[in-house]
């Protein structure tokens, strides 16, 4: 057994107590234990992804108990993509938190981010669908943490409101574990998938109810139409690196849905059907057209980068609702574009606002680095708004391309080709009234009565703007190696695909193994 | 002992559900928190209602037993869901004491009213 599948779990949960116990009263050490923390885990990642390049599905028992009695962790290319996506995000969004102050505004920053990780890589590595409720939870309880960091009353009231959609949320988790372990007798995915081949006609029903269940759980996590309600508030009242780095907790959503709808639910089981697609589709184009709008009305900078990242989101899973391999890849590719192009645009978004009175969209005095906070944010909105020289462009193509079944092609084509064109048009919107309408006001501004201490007016230093850059730099790389890219995901969308093979590596080497 | 259980559970979920529509806080806590009771019932059901029957044991050999998984994954909810009520207890504490209500929605008429007021 490769045992470093596990430590992108281990490592974090050994750290984060660490941190919080022991050096709950130094900040440098915190933060220098976080960051290495966070490097370590990218390295391992990095080192994982090349392991699951062979092709091999690598299967990790806990306590070496036999695959369908004890908790497996897996490893295949899919999963191996989604933790390095994770580890190299949340290095980016670390970094960037250290050097603008962010984790000295609350407490326990790096611990919570810690946890974070722990929860999003173990959700993303394991096997069994209890303990993807239990990863589940991990991360959820870190980001309500993070997300009411440095309080505020707005930020503790949407912090309440995204606890509640989420308890509700873990609770039908555990009615639809209920049901299939009651109509299937067990929890293991791979060995969910085998014996729901053969259910029984009598239990056919009970087990499209947990399907459904489970797609609304898993739909309310990648905040998706009629459950998205949750994210714009979340997001826009989140601290922007916080916010960023909760660009990878839709996508958990997003991954659970590949995961289990394709294995264990997939369209060649006679209880569920095309049960997932029917319902996903309808839903994912709403969400294109929510977000879209969103874009178009916000009247703060976070709440229109958050509807973007919910239309990204509907963009998304209109791929993934097609369930081939080709619309996987789409989606794939797509869903590592706009984890970092969200956090791209959180990232600059907080550049700007620490430095602006307001964030609301009229123009105030230009601040300092007017012209550089601009070009960031037109790259970033270039990117997440699909136009050409970065990689949304080839994403939203690819998804396209996908989706060429006579049914879904005018809605799917319809839905994205306009939520890009209205994006566009905020962001455009947005930005000129942001920057360009900004330098046409005189500079010293009449400080009104009420609006308290006077924000900082320094100049960003290369540091700060380092965390953004690089965001962009993955996006422009993205784009760049498109080819390498894309082959690699063509991989791991065959292997997801390959449902004798994972499920042959998770129960079939366990009985061989085992003495 | 099927319609003591089911009844219960779906008690506790009409009720749950009821409270957590609810606009205040401490309402939707309580509705939370009846919705984990019902789902740990359910989880207990989930393994075949069993009574009488022993545990796992060697010594009963072939007897038939009642399920101990069901068992573990309902210990886990139970864990799982006391600690989230006290996270948001906490957090609706927090929140109240920032606002001066206990309103769960997010008035969005200020900030209307005053667009200029800071979010951060």
């Amino acid at each position: 057994m490769n045992h470093w599948i596990i430590a992108p779990v281990i490592l974090p949960a050994l750290l984060a107590p660490l941190i919080a116990f022991v050096m709950r009263h130094d900040l440098t050490l915190a933060r220098a234990t976080s960051l290495a923390g966070a490097v370590a885990i990218a390295a391992i990642a990095v080192g994982l992804t090349l392991a699951s390049g062979s092709g091999e599905t690598q299967v990790y028992y806990l306590g070496n108990w036999p695959a369908p009695f004890g908790i497996v962790l897996v490893l295949d290319r899919l999963s191996a993509l989604m933790v390095l996506l994770t580890s190299v995000l949340a290095l980016i969004v670390l970094v960037h938190a250290v050097v603008t102050g962010w984790d000295a505004r609350g407490r326990h920053f790096h611990a919570l981010f810690q946890f974070q990780i722990m929860g999003i890589c173990g959700a993303f590595l394991t096997g069994d669908i209890f303990n993807l409720f239990v990863f589940f939870e991990v991360l959820l309880i870190a980001s309500y943490g993070l997300m009411i960091h440095g309080g505020g009353r707005e930020r503790m009231q949407a912090g309440v409101q995204y606890i509640v959609m989420n308890l509700a949320g873990s609770t039908l988790f555990l009615f639809a574990l209920g049901v299939l372990y009651a109509s299937t007798g067990t929890l293991n995915i791979a060995d969910l998938a085998l014996r729901l081949r053969e259910i029984p006609i009598e239990d056919a029903a009970l087990v499209r109810v947990a399907a459904m269940l489970l797609m609304i759980v898993f739909a309310l996590k990648a905040a998706l139409f009629p459950l998205q309600f949750w994210l714009p508030g979340t997001y826009a009242n989140a601290p922007a690196p916080v916010a960023a780095l909760f660009a990878i907790m839709t996508k958990v959503g997003a991954y659970a849905i590949i995961r289990v709808h394709t294995l264990a639910f997939g369209p060649d089981i006679g209880a569920t059907g095309p049960l997932a697609a029917t319902w996903l589709f309808p839903g994912a184009i709403v969400t294109i057209v929510i977000g879209a709008l969103g874009v178009l009305g916000a009247r703060g900078l976070l709440p229109l980068i958050a509807f973007s990242v919910l239309g990204s989101m509907g963009t998304l899973m209109v791929a993934v609702a097609s369930f081939t391999p080709e619309a996987t890849l789409a989606a794939l590719y797509y869903l590592v574009h706009s984890t970092f192009a969200g956090a791209a645009l959180f990232l600059v978004a907080d550049l700007l606002l620490s430095r602006r009175k307001d964030q609301t969209l009229i123009p105030l005095p230009a601040t300092v680095q007017n012209g550089l906070f601009a070009g960031l944010f037109f790259a970033a909105a270039i990117g997440m708004a699909g136009m050409p020289p970065l990689s949304g462009f080839l994403g939203k193509l690819l998804i396209l391309d996908a989706l060429r079944d006579p049914g879904q092609m005018p809605w799917a084509w319809g839905a994205v080709l306009a939520g890009s064109l209205v994006t566009i048009v905020g962001f455009a919107r947005a930005g000129s009234q942001l920057f360009w309408k900004s330098t046409s006001i005189p500079a010293p501004a009449p400080k009104g009565p009420d609006h308290g201490p006077v924000t900082s007016v320094r100049a960003a230093s290369a540091m700060e703007i380092a965390p953004a850059l690089t965001a962009l730099a993955v996006l422009a790389a993205l784009s760049v190696f498109a080819g390498p890219v894309s082959a690699y995901l063509t991989q791991a969308s065959d292997q997801i695909f390959d449902r004798d093979g994972y499920i042959g590596a998770v129960l079939g080497t366990a009985t061989e193994d085992q003495p | 002992m099927e319609i003591v259980v089911a009844s219960s559970v779906a008690v506790l979920t009409a009720g749950g559900v009821y409270l957590i529509l609810r606009l205040r806080t401490f309402p939707v806590i309580l509705g939370l928190a009846l919705l984990s009771y019902a789902v740990n019932i359910f989880l207990f059901a989930s393994g075949r209602l069993a009574t009488g029957l022993p545990p796992v044991l060697l010594k009963y050999g072939e007897a038939t037993y009642t399920d101990p998984l069901p068992q573990a994954l309902v210990l886990t909810a139970i864990v799982i869901s006391f600690g989230m009520t006290a996270v948001l207890v906490i957090v609706a504490l927090g929140a109240f004491l920032e606002s001066g209500t206990d309103r769960i929605d997010i008035a969005p008429r200020e900030d209307d009213a005053e667009p200029q007021e800071s979010h951060r």
